[in-house]
């Protein structure tokens, strides 16, 4: 009897030691927020699944499988995930519309991931001033990382003028002497890149680049554009498109015989939606930086990590494209929330949420490459900040040089 | 709401079931216009602050697809730019209240006035196309609009690609009603003033000169019509109300961004119009009413296949009631006719 005691009172000091050590309340008391309960947590999502930016459908689509797969072993914390998503077809109007819906009829604890910079803008100040955490948004815009303001909002991937400036500081290192050509797309996304890169290049910036030339998304090719950049003689090309266009530019580069050096963004990397269709010969030596592992290469064959992707892939998504580097965007976002919501523990209330997803300590989920790792605090709401330069040579690309931080380029 | 049969486009319907209810008509109407007030006036005391929301947005679209109607129903001329102008009122607010501290209700008549300005601007190139070719010309305005408002030249005011936000007023004199429901009364009152200043309108001089031009565009000259007058007065009207319902817009949803306002919206404000019935005034809200909830129970049905299945309702819908809501209505009317004799 004496001895069941005893292990009762070390089982019970255990839990609360743990619960204490991992979540927020010191006694394994059970707080929740509307979206919360015994049973379930609902999490609440926007997504393009239609309109002029449906390709990204394909990460809503991951993130639903991912809970769908953590709710068959279990939940998390025993709570199964209700992952509510809705199509806004890359409208703000439409996304206010859908994020009210979520808040006030489904009540959702928390938004997450919803993607684009505009919608994300529509939808910002509504959760803000209702507390509603407006988690791991899918948008690289610098904006979202403004927790003074915005306490409610954190963003997820590095965002694009931190990257900018790593390329800009490569390039200072590597070729000063430089004479750049930007070539970018003419909305938040190209102009974000343009900023952080002159930005990184400082009082050169006037010096090293001899043209901007900026094209429109709904261009049918950008092969005009290329010759014009080419022309401006021009030894150096910034490649700020997304994927279809980078494709269409290392291509008509390469048929040009012109041999800039290369740097294309994070965006367009996809070994099969960019550099296969621009022909891999056209793409030796290009350059670019990662965060996340590229499910079509055959490097990472062995890592244990993309092997429970490849698992997961498998099992619940049979027929998906693997080169897709959505289906890692989505794994990655949606194993983040993952681990937010275990260290939560049983203290389910949106305050928690925000408190955890902002206390993240050198996380790497199983799709970041080695060595970058999330890292948040109370002041610092840019979970990935971390990226490494690669190079593109026969049919992958090869990494090199260190894991650059881009808080040092600051 | 029927006292409008005048505004219709008789050709178009089919013509005996109509005539045979009209005598009856009035009557039902003036029922039914009580019951629609009544209705409209009690409903957000019952619903979450989200379906306020949702009301709110159909009867902002219902005002700027009643200015389509007016333009197509009225003086028969078509338009797919209807976005250019919508866009043009929600940025003339947001610009006015965000950078000048304007207040909210008075940006609206400012915005109204612009696009009235816009739209009459553009009704003069506008005489010289007609059908297809209109629709593609102002079908060129949409396309470019978002394009515009991206320039880099206006992009202190217009705040570039990543749009402006707008803060939501509060109810005035401390009542006590959420920032939602004020809205919502507040563009319900906007709705019936616009509305009633159309209805009367098409029912006067001006709005008949415009409809025989719809119908027979010579010989409506030979009556001493000023053609090019009031067909380009016609494009100033819905652009003018077109603003209006933009300038709500930019204020219920609280953002205006390049992005809010592509040829999308256009399509969608068409399509509204034929749903509803061309010509219908009242019509125009049951049309709002079908691009805002269509597309989340297209949704509702398969995530991958939205776009599929709103376009098989949009089908059924097409098929079954080719005159939109207007001949829904009319079936009623009859319906209730016989139940009333019997």
């Amino acid at each position: 009897m004496a001895l069941r005691q005893t292990i009762r009172i070390v089982a019970v000091s255990t839990i609360i030691m743990a619960t204490a050590a991992t979540g927020g309340s010191a006694f394994a008391q059970k707080k929740y927020d509307p979206g919360a309960s015994d049973t379930e947590i609902k999490v609440g999502n926007i997504m393009p699944y239609s309109g002029p930016a449906s390709a990204y459908g394909v990460i809503g689509h991951t993130e639903a499988a991912y809970f769908k797969m953590i709710n068959d072993q279990g939940g998390i914390n025993g709570r199964k995930v209700n992952f509510i998503t809705y199509d806004d077809a890359y409208s703000p109007p439409k996304a206010v519309e859908h994020t009210r819906k979520l808040v006030e009829s489904d009540e959702v604890l928390l938004i997450f991931n919803p993607l684009g910079t505009p919608s994300n803008t529509a939808i910002q100040k509504y959760l803000n001033a209702k507390k509603v955490p407006q988690l791991f948004v899918a948008t690289g815009a610098a904006k979202w990382n403004d927790p003074k303001n915005f306490p409610w909002t954190m963003g997820w991937q590095p965002n694009y003028q931190d990257e900018a400036k790593i390329y800009a500081k490569y390039l200072l290192k590597e070729k000063p002497d430089a004479k750049v050509a930007v070539l970018y797309q003419n909305d938040d996304f190209g102009k974000d890149y343009v900023k952080g890169f002159k930005e990184g290049l400082g009082d050169k910036a006037k010096s090293m680049i001899v043209i901007e030339e900026s094209y429109e998304i709904s261009e049918p090719t950008i092969d005009s554009h290329v010759v014009k950049v080419k022309s401006s003689g021009a030894d150096t090309l910034l490649n700020f498109t997304t994927p279809k266009f980078a494709a269409q530019t290392i291509k008509k580069v390469g048929e040009l015989g012109w041999k800039p050096l290369h740097i294309v963004t994070n965006v367009s990397i996809s070994v099969g939606a960019v550099m296969k269709p621009a022909g891999f010969e056209h793409g030796q030596g290009v350059l670019s930086a990662a965060y996340l592992k590229d499910g079509a290469d055959p490097q990472w064959d062995n890592d244990p990590g993309m092997k429970k992707w490849m698992a997961f892939l498998t099992k619940y998504m049979p027929g998906a494209n693997k080169t897709d580097g959505g289906h890692v965007y989505g794994y990655g976002a949606a194993q983040t929330l993952h681990k937010v919501l275990e260290m939560c523990g049983d203290n389910l209330t949106r305050e928690n949420v925000m408190k955890q997803a902002a206390s993240l300590k050198d996380l790497e989920t199983d799709v970041s490459l080695p060595g970058v790792k999330i890292n948040t605090s109370a002041t610092d709401f840019a979970p990935f900040q971390q990226v490494q330069m690669m190079r593109f040579k026969g049919e992958k690309w090869e990494l090199f040089g260190d894991v650059i931080s881009s808080e040092a380029t600051h | 709401m029927s006292t409008l049969d005048d505004t219709s486009t008789p050709a178009k319907v089919d013509a005996p079931a109509a005539i045979a209810a009209k005598p009856a008509s009035l009557a039902f109407g003036r029922w039914a216009t009580i019951v629609t007030i009544i209705a409209l006036i009690v409903a957000p005391l019952l619903v979450r602050n989200f379906v306020i929301f949702q009301l709110t947005m159909v009867m902002i679209y219902g005002i700027a697809v009643l200015a389509l109607n007016i333009l197509t129903g009225g003086s028969g001329q078509f338009s797919l730019g209807q976005s250019a102008f919508y866009a043009l009122g929600a940025y003339t607010s947001g610009i006015l209240m965000e950078h000048f501290g304007i207040n909210y209700a008075l940006t609206l008549p400012i915005a109204g006035a612009v696009c009235f300005a816009a739209g009459f601007l553009f009704g003069f190139p506008a005489l010289r196309l007609s059908g297809i070719y209109l629709a593609l010309a102002t079908f060129a305005l949409a396309v470019a609009m978002p394009q515009l408002l991206k320039l880099g030249v206006f992009e202190e005011w217009t705040g570039g690609v990543q749009g402006l936000v707008v803060t939501k007023p509060d109810a005035p004199f401390g009542l006590p009603m959420s920032q939602d429901m004020w809205l919502y009364y507040f563009v319900l009152l906007i709705t019936f003033v616009i509305y009633l200043l159309s209805v009367n309108l098409l029912k006067s001089r001006s709005g008949r000169a415009m409809m025989a031009i719809r119908d027979n565009e010579i010989a409506a000259s030979a009556m001493g019509v000023d053609i090019s007058l009031y067909k380009t007065l016609a494009f100033g009207i819905s652009a003018g109300i077109t603003g209006v319902a933009g300038g709500l817009g930019a204020i219920a949803v609280q953002f205006v961004a390049p992005d809010s306002y592509t040829f999308q919206l256009a399509i969608a404000l068409f399509l509204g119009m034929v749903v509803g019935g061309v010509g219908w005034l009242p019509g125009s809200f049951a049309g709002a009413a079908f691009i805002v909830f269509v597309p989340n129970i297209a949704e509702g049905i398969s995530k991958g296949l939205s776009g599929a299945f709103f376009g098989v309702l949009l089908f059924v819908v097409i098929y079954l009631v080719p005159h939109g809501a207007r001949q829904g209505a009319i079936y009623a009317e009859t319906l209730f006719n016989k139940l009333r004799r019997s």
